[in-house]
């Protein structure tokens, strides 16, 4: 077996830590031993990782080294093929899983929006509250209109998505996601599809997200963002997390080899 | 009699136009009648078996592959005859009118299932990976996100084929259907003269050109609202 990956705030805690947070004594999301494979090819090699509440956790590492997977394996759109995962310390992997109702505790945000094309924004929000959480058409479009303004779209909660910017959508998208309340969100290259500038504005929503103590596991190559607001970085390469810490000590020495090799081709102009 | 009024006379003979209208005009409404049926069942049918196919139940979705096949393959007027002339024999006696609507609707019903399974799978798989991380269920991401989606994009050739079938209710005539044609041919055995024929033809146009018409409307109706 290989090293089981922590976070430095998520070790088991000594009954004084736990007395100071015990927030950090049960991860939000916990991932033990996945382990994935696509016909031959070996796309998550044991990979452990833990996110505690309120932590935004960046995963980086070049395309194929498994950073998506990962992230799919989370809610579930991929099934691992081995081990564990474990949501605020209920395991939701294997048989007798209600898929469904932990789903709706996980938000996910895709690099492509996948926004739902015949509905507003509206009800695009409201769809999941009013089918799975059986809201009233009241009570969701309230719900709908908070979320939107969250994310600075609560003038255009009428608009489809194709009258949106890509940065628009992409908030409506985010809108959707916590508009459920999830207890940890995934972002998966969410900012990979828009033009540069619209990515701060998505990026701003999730430094509010972050600062409202939302647990968020992003995916993401914006490097200057994961230095300045992530909690910690993650670096896969070949299917492995090969290096974590927090983003300065990443960033400014990284210890493995090919985390100086990604880093070496992105510069941060200081 | 000079060849434009031989015409005239074969084909739009007033007083055998008049004679015959009123019956022609009972047709109209026959075929109106079978064909809206028509079109509601077998659309439904369709939508309702591409649906069931998304399931992935492999027996299931075999014995739609086989029953939209050869519904798709055999002449409508093949299976009239034979539902027809045949079912009696084995116990089952069906009105004309059911027997032609039954078929119709079949062969409608296999042709939208096609169209409507074309749509699901050509929506973009994006949908089903937003939809189901909320919560949503298979069916409800079906019949919420997918359905809708997948309709809209098959307006157009399922309103063609929706015209086809419609026009197929002429074949109602071989078994006794008292549809426009029917009326329009007994009354030019009747008359000998060609001119209900003349008026069954008119009647065609202008009962099928505002479907036409409407058909586009749905089509501007349901495409994607543009910026």
């Amino acid at each position: 077996m290989s090293k089981t990956i922590m976070s430095p705030a998520a070790t088991s805690p000594t009954a004084a830590q736990a007395g100071a947070a015990p927030a950090v004594a049960r991860p939000t999301l916990e991932l033990i031993g996945l382990r994935k494979s696509f016909g031959a090819i070996e796309v998550l090699r044991d990979v452990s990782l833990r996110v505690a509440r309120s932590e935004m956790v960046f995963v980086l590492g070049r395309s194929g080294s498994g950073k998506s997977t990962m992230l799919r394996c989370c809610n579930r759109l991929e099934e691992p093929d081995a081990g564990e995962i474990l949501l605020e310390g209920e395991r939701i992997t294997g048989r007798g899983v209600n898929l469904d109702r932990v789903r709706r505790r996980i938000g996910m945000v895709f690099q492509n929006f996948n926004l739902y094309p015949h509905l507003d924004a509206r009800r695009n929000v409201t769809l999941a509250l009013r089918k799975v959480l059986g809201q009233s058409r009241e009570e969701a479009d309230a719900r709908a209109a908070e979320a939107l303004a969250r994310v600075g779209l609560a003038d255009r909660a009428d608009s489809y998505p194709a009258q949106l910017s890509g940065g628009q959508q992409q908030r409506v998208a985010i809108a959707r996601a916590i508009a459920l309340e999830p207890a940890v969100m995934l972002f998966d290259e969410p900012t990979s599809a828009l033009d540069p500038e619209l990515v701060g504005d998505v990026l701003a929503v999730m430094r509010e997200l972050k600062q409202d103590g939302m647990t968020m596991l992003v995916v993401s190559h914006e490097m200057a963002f994961a230095r300045e607001a992530a909690d910690r970085v993650v670096f896969m390469a070949e299917g492995r997390i090969v290096e974590e810490g927090p983003p300065e000590q990443i960033f400014t020495s990284p210890r493995h080899e090919s985390t100086r090799a990604f880093l070496s081709r992105y510069s941060f102009g200081q | 009699m000079s060849d434009l009024d031989r015409f005239i006379d074969t084909f739009l003979n007033g007083a055998v136009l008049a004679r015959y209208a009123p019956d022609i005009l009972r047709g109209v409404w026959v075929t109106v009648e079978l064909s809206v049926l028509i079109v509601i069942a077998g659309t439904a049918l369709g939508t309702l078996l591409a649906c069931i196919r998304a399931y992935r139940i492999a027996p299931v979705s075999f014995l739609i592959v086989v029953y939209a096949d050869v519904f798709r393959a055999l002449p409508p007027l093949v299976l009239i005859l034979l539902a027809y002339f045949g079912l009696p024999n084995v116990g089952v006696s069906l009105s004309s009118f059911a027997v032609l609507f039954a078929i119709l609707c079949l062969t409608l019903g296999a042709f939208a299932e096609e169209i409507v399974w074309a749509g699901i799978t050509a929506t973009d798989r994006g949908q089903w990976e937003a939809a189901r991380p909320t919560g949503l269920g298979f069916t409800q991401t079906l019949v919420h996100v997918v359905l809708p989606q997948a309709v809209r994009m098959v307006i157009p050739p399922l309103t063609n084929r929706a015209i086809a079938i419609t026009k197929m209710t002429a074949l109602g005539t071989v078994i006794g259907v008292p549809d426009i044609l029917n009326q329009a041919t007994t009354a030019q055995s009747f008359s000998g003269n060609a001119s209900p024929l003349t008026l069954a033809a008119v009647a065609y146009v202008v009962l099928f050109l505002p479907f036409v018409i409407l058909s586009r409307w749905l089509e501007s109706r349901f495409a994607w609202r543009k910026i």
